[in-house]
């Protein structure tokens, strides 16, 4: 008689099952799978009580996604590009929940720009998911506003308009935290989601996703094999949790590190060429550069863990405004007298 | 000469933003402060600085609270305007004018006219920086001669107006000494019109609806309020954040148990209330027309979700943009069936203060126990307009937070769904992110086709249930809304209304030897007694401030078999409803009887 191998287990003693959801219904080798697993694969590492995240997402085929991740954690399908203010009102109502972002280039950068611009402004502490495929997928193959004028649609039609890069006007909004990955780079993309989850702020992540229906082609710049092709990458991210003991041995001046406000550390080992994320000025510098070269910059591009958030400014309490009660929020017997003889004649 | 006592309207015309506002609200509040329950109206412009303004004072032996449609009083004291505002007032009106304009004689006559150089009195202000601000009081001493107002009343007014500020208060009555000196040593009186102290307002309050709106929403428990700036609904908000930094207890470590956020536009504004209400908070947003139109793809959403929140809808003149700061009733059919898709959305229809208060106080467990937004109809005359109200009243009630899902709830229920109607009458079990920690309470609310247990479905059967679950449960609100108020009259007829023109039609009906019979309705949908007072009357008038009679529409759809009952009357000028109106409507009903 064999016996049967236990499930690994996390921390909390969930198995990565624990983590997953309903079947996906998105296509065969559509990267927005790629980047379920990558968030189950992040909050399974993490030890994270799916109990304890918000899933929130607007309309398209990226914000069908919640449905197949985390199952153990609420979820709210908003409208078409307004993922950002619900999430700012549920984030507001509870601060113990971590709300995930996930919404896609449709939602993000053309109906919800204004929420997104906003949302960046305000800094709430959520992770924003962007799956970037340059394609409007549901409503079968329109160019969407990050599709590059040179990215030809699988008929052969070039996008009239110029394309919006989704993590310059982060940068240029003040974003305090913004990267960009690829659903393909799975080594890559899940430190930067776990550095997202420690993050006290708007943590951005864009990720180009290919859809492999309708943006998959050659010519596509947002294929699988054009980022494989022009991706570009200055780091290698490791994900420290706190109190973590990882030795990682280098050569001094190779390493950088984040450290997140839960204490967690991001390493950075340098590649070919210095690029300091905490300086604004080198992250503008590099996506410019790498973007005149017809290249596509991945990894973590900026950080600055020093930006209050939304509930900072706001001096909001700690303890929830769900956990509050009658006698918490109702102003005590007499206030109201004093009210009306206030308005006394 | 017999002298007009406390009985009439006074007529204050100056431009827009040269700091008239100041001197118009000393002399309301300088009667007010003889215990007049005077009623004062700001007919303002879309403007910062140089359109025309009104501002309107009525006393009256009633207290009356509406705007009287004549003034036996008029400052013409805006040039651009003073042709018009002569021949708008009628024969016999006392005129107060700026001689130094060297207006000609012939356009005075027929009225009695004070003539006053404020030009040249002015310069008798020392403060030179002030002066331009201080020179609109003289006009306020000249007033003050005219109807007998004693001193003492404008200086009180003027400390309520500058609490605090001795030397401003000062430097105010000064200058209204300017225009009381030149009045009483230049001119004999030749009107009638004058005060007398009087006891009109006991223990009453004045408030606009606007401020108690947001009280009432502070008492309701609100904790996360999502607004984006639009006239008249700003100062609901405003005053909600005011209000609430003081009087809201904060935390043991000083922080906030509520949060207000200026949205970028009515689209985030009401996905943030509906994103808090969803997480388990009380939330609000406030608006005004076009702001209500943005919500309506998100408010279908909570409708179809089942989220609660409170929308509260300033209501202006439309379409489009209109005339932002007159006022209407005119959103009633687009907020009752707001949204793509079949939706009926639950108001509250307050017409006072008072009610202003404790219906916005009300909608908060409204919302929660229905899960559904709630909307509460103001308009800008309610809203932004000083009323003479009865204090307002403690809630007699605490919190109904409605059908929680708790971990308890969950294991009891033999089997739990987020949309499942356990008890019967269409209204689910909600869950709180991060309270309900169940196994089974996780689950994903969605927009589209869903089941009981909250999963994508697209089968028609599921479909229809569901819909017709969530009618069901609007339906049933009918029990927990505020119901109509009746007042008997005498014969056939029957009157409805809603809203401010409560306050046209109380002082219309007050003189009338036969009065209808009265049921003013405070929400919708429709309690039983709306349906029952059209079948008890053979004609019921429906008066409202819109220009399709929506109340009446709205009636009709649900009462179709007594349409034809239904006789619509309708001002849509913008201005506040005056008492004129409602007496000409109901004359013209009964003309039509007599016939």
């Amino acid at each position: 008689m064999s016996e049967e191998k236990a499930p690994a287990v996390n921390q909390l003693g969930l198995s990565k099952a624990d983590y997953k959801a309903g079947a996906s219904t998105m296509c065969k080798g559509c990267g927005h799978d790629r980047i379920s697993e990558a968030i189950i694969q992040a909050c399974y590492d993490l030890g994270v009580d799916g109990r304890s995240v918000i899933k929130m997402s607007g309309i398209g085929c990226s914000s069908k996604t919640p449905a197949y991740f985390l199952g153990q954690s609420m979820g709210l399908n908003s409208t078409h590009g307004r993922m950002p203010s619900f999430a700012t009102g549920a984030h507001l109502a509870n601060l113990d929940m971590n709300p995930i972002g996930v919404s896609g280039d449709g939602d993000s950068a053309s109906i919800g720009m204004g929420q997104f611009v906003h949302m960046i402004r305000r800094n709430p502490k959520m992770v924003y998911i962007v799956e970037n495929n340059g394609v409007y997928g549901l409503t079968k193959g329109q160019f969407s506003a990050t599709a590059d004028r040179r990215s030809p649609s699988k008929r052969g039609k070039f996008p009239r308009e110029e394309s919006i890069d989704l993590c310059g006007l982060a940068l240029e909004l003040g974003a305090p935290f913004v990267a960009r990955s690829f659903s393909g780079d799975k080594k890559q993309l899940v430190p930067i989601l776990k550095a997202a989850f420690s993050f006290d702020g708007l943590a951005f992540i864009d990720v180009i996703s290919p859809c492999v229906t309708f943006n998959n082609h050659e010519g596509s710049t947002k294929s699988y094999t054009h980022q494989k092709e022009h991706g570009v990458t200055y780091h290698d991210p490791f994900f420290i949790a706190p109190k973590e003991q990882i030795d990682i041995e280098y050569e001094d001046g190779e390493l950088q590190e984040v450290t997140l406000h839960d204490g967690s550390k991001l390493v950075l080992r340098k590649l070919e060429k210095d690029h300091n994320p905490a300086e604004i000025s080198s992250a503008r510098s590099m996506l410019m550069e790498t973007r005149d070269r017809g290249e596509i910059l991945t990894g973590l591009i900026h950080v600055d863990t020093e930006q209050p958030s939304l509930a900072e400014v706001s001096g909001l309490s700690r303890e929830p405004l769900v956990r509050q009660e009658q006698g918490d929020l109702r102003p005590a017997a007499g206030v109201l007298q004093g009210i009306n003889d206030s308005f006394r004649i | 000469m017999n002298p007009v006592v406390n009985d009439f309207s006074v007529r204050i015309a100056t431009p827009n933003g040269t700091g008239s506002q100041t001197s118009n609200i000393v002399i309301h509040r300088a009667l007010l402060r003889m215990g007049l329950a005077a009623n004062a109206k700001n007919l303002f412009p879309s403007n910062i600085a140089g359109l025309p303004t009104w501002y309107q004072i009525r006393v009256s032996p009633g207290g009356w609270q509406t705007m009287a449609e004549s003034w036996q009083i008029l400052l013409p004291l805006n040039q651009a305007t003073i042709g018009k505002d002569l021949r708008e007032s009628a024969p016999g009106t006392v005129v107060i004018d700026n001689s130094d304009w060297k207006t000609a004689d012939s356009a005075f006559e027929g009225f009695v006219r004070y003539p006053v150089p404020f030009d040249k009195l002015a310069r008798g202000i020392d403060n030179a920086k002030l002066r331009p601000r201080l020179k609109n009081l003289i006009y306020v001493g000249v007033v003050a001669w005219l109807l007998d107002i004693p001193i003492k009343a404008v200086r009180e007014a003027l400390e309520t107006v500058f609490p605090g500020k001795t030397e401003v208060v000062d430097l105010n009555e000064s200058a209204a000494m300017i225009g009381h000196e030149y009045a009483s040593e230049n001119f004999t009186k030749q009107d009638p019109y004058t005060t007398e102290s009087a006891d009109q307002v006991g223990n009453r309050i004045l408030v606009d609806g606007n401020e108690a709106a947001a009280l009432g929403a502070i008492w309701g428990g609100v904790s996360v309020v999502a607004w984006y700036p639009i006239t008249p609904a700003s100062s609901l908000a405003e005053n909600l954040e005011k209000h609430i930094e003081k009087i809201r207890d904060k935390d043991s470590d000083g922080a906030n148990r509520f949060v207000v956020v200026q949205a970028e536009d009515e689209l985030a504004a009401v996905g943030m209330a509906l994103g808090a209400g969803w997480a388990g908070a009380r939330s609000m947003t406030s608006t005004s027309g076009p702001g209500i139109s943005l919500m309506a793809e998100n408010l279908g959403l909570g409708y179809f979700t089942e989220i609660p929140t409170v929308i509260y809808d300033v209501q202006r003149v439309g379409p489009s943009t209109g005339l932002p700061t007159r006022t209407q009733q005119s959103d009633m059919l687009q907020v009752a069936f707001h949204s793509h898709g079949d939706t009926r959305f639950p108001m509250l229809l307050p017409a006072n203060p008072g009610e202003a208060f404790s219906m916005s106080c009300q909608a908060y467990d409204l919302a929660e126990k229905y899960q559904t937004p709630v909307v509460f109809m103001s308009d800008l005359d309610l809203g932004m307009n000083n009323w003479i109200c009865d204090p307002l009243e403690e809630p007699s009630t605490d919190f109904d937070r409605g059908k929680i899902a708790s971990d308890e709830v969950i294991a009891r229920l033999e089997k739990w769904g987020r949309y499942r109607d356990v008890d019967g009458d269409g209204i689910p079990y909600r869950t709180i992110p991060g309270v309900t920690l169940h196994p089974d309470a996780a689950h994903l609310t969605r927009g589209s086709g869903h089941d009981e247990d909250a999963n994508y479905s697209e089968s028609p059967e599921v479909y229809s249930r569901n819909l017709d679950r969530i009618a069901r449960k609007i339906s049933g609100m009918v029990v927990d809304l505020p119901e109509p108020i009746l007042k008997p009259g005498q014969g056939d007829m029957g009157l409805i209304a809603f809203g401010t023109t409560d306050w046209a039609v109380e002082e219309a009906l007050a003189d009338m030897e036969s009065t209808p019979d009265y049921l003013r309705v405070r929400s919708f949908p429709f309690h039983q007694q709306v349906g029952e007072f059209l079948e008890n009357h053979e004609s019921v008038m429906v008066i409202e401030q819109n220009q399709q009679g929506q109340m009446a529409q709205l009636l009709a759809m649900e009462y179709p078999q007594l349409a034809g009952r239904i006789v619509s009357k309708t001002y849509y000028g913008g201005l506040p409803l005056s008492a004129n109106f409602v007496r000409e409507a109901l004359q013209s009903a009964s003309e039509v009887e007599a016939r």
